[in-house]
């Protein structure tokens, strides 16, 4: 039997962990969904309304492009502007 | 080529760039480039009383590690070091440094700056400013790497 959805663990960090009130949110969506659907989905959740449209955002440790499709288990960190040196 | 050594951390306690380059030494780099970056007391003429950072530490250990290599293998060096500082910091503290060890200077000074380039366009890494009224605030660059906003 197919899977009809994947969960994903999302964190947040600095400015966005600050909006969302948290720093890990789990969530489940349609199997197939991208990483811009995840995005589109949290911008949903109360204080993520003020997430930008199109954020930086890290599939399993690595810059992922928006495009990319999830799969169950996947670590998302959304990625605020850097600031590191 | 020798294989350059290869530093990367990403660390809570403070950081100590003479025990870096201590531990970089090797009787093949004549020049040593040593970058510390320290907590200002002032940011676009606003009083700052400290910093705190706050990193994706698994992601930053990667990140760094990658940006380390890099530079060890556009330059002829034997070594590069980098830790960054994580948590509260005080005005003077480092909270980045950079070693970077080749036979000759142009190197060691090029991959020296390749890695703190680097460092501010991709490390996830993030800093809160508080001020001497007692505000606070992010300050950040979008990564090259993720999306634009």
């Amino acid at each position: 039997m197919a899977e009809t959805t994947l969960a994903v663990r999302v964190l947040l960090f600095g400015v966005y962990r600050e909006l969302a009130g948290q720093g890990e949110i789990a969530i489940e969506l349609p199997s197939g969904s991208s990483l811009a659907h995840l995005v589109s989905e949290l911008r949903t959740l109360p204080g993520l309304d003020r997430l930008p449209e199109r954020p930086a955002v890290a599939r399993n440790l690595r810059y992922a492009g928006l495009g990319e499709v999830l799969e169950t288990g996947d670590e998302v960190a959304l990625i605020p502007p850097v600031a590191g040196g | 080529m020798r294989e350059p050594t290869i530093v990367a951390e990403i660390t809570a306690e403070p950081l100590d760039g003479g025990r870096l380059s201590a531990r970089l030494r090797s009787m093949e780099d004549g020049a040593v480039v040593l970058f510390e970056g320290r907590v200002r007391n002032s940011a676009e003429g606003r009083p700052v009383v400290r910093l705190r950072y706050e990193a994706y530490a698994e992601m930053a250990q990667r990140v760094l590690s990658e940006i380390a290599s890099e530079a060890g293998s556009r330059y002829e060096v034997g070594a590069v070091g980098a830790a960054h500082r994580t948590g509260s910091l005080e005005l003077g503290e480092a909270s980045v440094i950079v070693v970077a060890a080749a036979p000759h200077r142009g190197a060691a000074y090029e991959a020296s700056r390749y890695v703190i380039e680097a460092i501010k366009q991709r490390l996830p890494m993030w800093k809160e400013e508080h001020y001497a009224d007692g505000s606070t605030a992010w300050l950040g660059e979008q990564p090259t790497g993720g999306e634009a906003l």
